[in-house]
């Protein structure tokens, strides 16, 4: 199922399918290591329209709102483990 | 001789790397963008010497921002580089490698916290990644200085690869198969570092973490930094020095121009250190006896802060709040910095991606943010009538970061963009470096801040006795009196605050002030212009003609506040509730008037789609 970052449950993997948006969003997200085909882990997000936690290989990321809704997961089908939490 | 360049991503370690291999001291954090301009020092071999240059952290050679300009550009001049790896975050790390070696350079790579990610679960095949990148790769572990010795002993062994010239994607494909190759990750469990981590930016708990975070911090550098300041004056300053300088003032003949210079008055044939106004008296004071005590608190708890890697966690707290004001979570860094001093805080508003945060940023800190040398003062100054006036100064200045930062973000055209920002591991920050931290920023205070703190006092002297004070002080009549219901003789505090916050607000003193006119006093010179250092940092950052509005929009501000607290403080309201109504206004008009960057980013991302 391919959702936005943003509507992602805390918790849950799955891979990037897309990120929506220019050029210049890309580039910078590609360089903090948000790109295409990668493997992520929502963490968790603060409440309404704050930025969304995810852990990309061995390290954190928060990205903003506006960013979040911007990239795609296909998240993994597999029931989520609540231990992320 | 031969240069040397760090380069690396931010928060790699490469200020550490510098300070072992040159032993010249620079700051270190445990966050992205500490190091804003590079920094040089010597590093001496047996052979030959080098000159080193530690670069900012980038993630590419093709800049996004200010910052990674400047890394860009050092690269170009290097004869040498040594590339800083984070071991944690080979794939990550090596995207920057890559580039490097398209270049025509020499390179070495050190791959740094190899202990940390030994304990991450992270093991790397180190020869086959020297092999495959065809270049010496060191383990490296800097704070400790593990493996500088065989860093600097492979110096020579640089190779220049001139690769060919990849495009992005093609680079990204390298560095994957070179990741799937080397590296091998065994999943380990969490440790309690880790589970508060996790904690601090969850919401739940990790908004009231931050609500106790930035209580306890005030109440510590209040309450300590009083105690401090007491016990310097009771045992310093009330008896050595006071005994000292009446001996000197005997010697000097207790009169004429010098003495009037270095003593001051004497009130009662006795010294008072706040009020005799002389060089020796009133600005040493100031300087040791009231500020530094405040200050060593306040960089103590920062550099906790820093070292821990609390602070990014802080910017994911406050991002939604710091949206409506035209920024986002990360310019709650050089907020938290100006606290300290607005200069460092002003280059650090640099790490932000665009000319309208970099403003926004710039123009609420140097208006809203009081440095910790003005804050003692005034905490010494308003605290004495009680705790509610010094609420209402706290109140006002917090209601106009607010305020201001809603009317900025609404009439600025265009939007701050949202964040994505690397939130480091948590890492408990050792003593040693602390200690050295601290000590390289009080010895930064005390070189650049007494010949200012020294230097207003001599003004101030010099402008009395030519009597320009009082000549002044009847002209500005109408606003200091009029606008401000402050005695005219005020604008002696204006006048300094120019030069120095600290000297002006204790300028405040001998006016003989009522509780209401010291928070009108302290509002203003607090608000109205940044003082000299600063606002040579600030042109440089800006640019002359953003500067310029930037001081309107401060004066403006200034003047109308003071304005407002002299109709109703006290006389219709009194200072308590006052506090307490702007501090709710405070927090209820972002609510209820959103966030215009907020809508133009959604609607310009739509756009793009």
């Amino acid at each position: 199922m391919e959702v936005t970052l943003v509507e992602m449950k805390a918790g849950q993997t799955g891979v990037i399918s897309k990120i929506l948006g220019g050029e210049n969003l890309n580039v910078k997200l590609n360089q903090l290591g948000l790109r295409e085909g990668k493997k992520i882990k929502k963490i968790n997000s603060v409440f309404h329209r704050g930025p969304v936690t995810v852990n990309v290989d061995n390290y954190q990321l928060a990205v903003g709102y506006g960013k979040a809704v911007r990239i795609m997961v296909e998240v993994d089908e597999v029931e989520e483990n609540s231990s992320g939490r | 001789m031969r240069k040397i360049v760090l380069a690396g991503n931010p928060n790699v370690g490469k200020s550490v790397v510098f300070s072992q291999l040159t032993g010249s001291k620079v700051m270190i954090s445990n966050y992205a963008g500490t190091t804003v301009e590079f920094s040089k020092g010597l590093l001496n071999t047996e052979k030959e010497s080098f000159e080193v240059l530690d670069a900012p952290g980038t993630y590419s050679l093709e800049p996004t921002s200010k910052v990674e300009e400047v890394a860009s550009n050092l690269v170009n001049q290097a004869d040498i580089v040594i590339n800083i790896v984070d071991a944690t975050n080979l794939e990550r790390n090596l995207f920057l490698t890559a580039e490097l070696l398209e270049r025509d350079v020499p390179l070495i790579v050190a791959l740094n916290m190899i202990d940390e990610a030994g304990h991450k679960g992270v093991k790397i095949d180190v020869k086959k990644l020297e092999e495959l990148l065809g270049v010496p790769v060191i383990t490296t572990v800097a704070v400790s200085g593990e493996g500088l010795k065989e860093l600097v002993d492979s110096l020579p062994g640089a190779v220049n690869r001139r690769k060919t010239v990849l495009n992005i994607s093609d680079r990204w494909a390298y560095v994957g198969d070179l990741v799937g190759k080397v590296q091998q990750v065994v999943h380990r469990h969490h440790s309690w570092l880790e589970t508060l981590q996790d904690a601090s930016i969850s919401p739940a708990t990790g908004l009231p973490i931050a609500a106790a975070v930035l209580f306890l911090a005030f109440q510590l550098v209040i309450g300590l930094g009083e105690f401090l300041h007491e016990l310097l004056d009771d045992y310093v300053f009330e008896g050595f020095y006071e005994t000292l300088l009446l001996n000197f003032s005997e010697l000097l003949g207790g009169s004429g121009f010098l003495h009037d210079i270095l003593i001051g008055k004497l009130v009662d044939g006795k010294i008072d250190f706040e009020e005799s106004l002389g060089v020796l008296t009133t600005g040493v004071f100031v300087e040791i006896g009231v500020v530094l005590p405040f200050l060593a608190v306040f960089y103590l708890m920062l550099g906790f802060l820093e070292d821990s890697g609390y602070l990014p966690r802080l910017a994911v707290m406050v991002d939604r709040s710091m949206h409506r004001l035209g920024l986002h979570g990360y310019s709650i860094i050089p907020m938290v910095l100006g606290f300290g001093c607005n200069v460092p805080a002003a280059l650090a508003a640099r790490n932000l991606e665009s000319r309208r945060e970099r403003f926004i940023a710039c123009t609420l800190m140097s208006v809203a943010i009081p440095c910790m040398a003005q804050l003692a003062l005034i905490v010494g100054l308003v605290g004495r009538h009680g705790f509610e006036y010094l609420a209402v100064v706290f109140a006002a200045l917090f209601f106009i970061w607010v305020v201001l930062g809603l009317i900025i973000d609404r009439f600025m055209p265009g939007y701050t963009p949202s964040m994505v920002i690397e939130i480091p591991p948590y890492r408990i920050p050792s003593f040693k470096a602390q200690i050295k931290k601290l000590g390289m920023r009080i010895r930064g205070f005390l070189v650049h801040a007494t010949p200012y703190i020294l230097g207003g006092i001599l003004v101030v002297n010099i402008l009395y006795v030519l009597g320009i004070i009082n000549y002044l002080g009847v002209i500005f009549a109408p606003v200091v009196q009029g606008l401000l219901g402050l005695p005219g003789d005020a604008v002696s505090t204006l006048l300094i605050g120019f030069l120095r916050k600290d000297v002006a607000v204790a300028m405040l003193i001998p006016l003989d002030l009522t509780a209401r006119q010291l928070v009108i006093g302290a509002v203003v010179l607090a608000a109205y212009f940044p003082c000299a250092a600063t606002f040579t940092v600030l042109v440089k950052e800006l640019g002359i003609v953003d500067m310029a509005k930037s001081a309107f929009i401060m004066i403006v501000t200034a003047f109308s506040a003071g304005f407002i607290l002299n109709l109703f403080l006290d006389t219709i309201i009194p200072a308590a509730y006052l506090a307490a109504a702007l501090i709710a206004l405070s927090i209820i008009l972002p609510l209820l008037l959103g966030s215009t960057s907020d809508r133009r980013e959604l609607s310009d991302l739509d756009e793009m789609a």
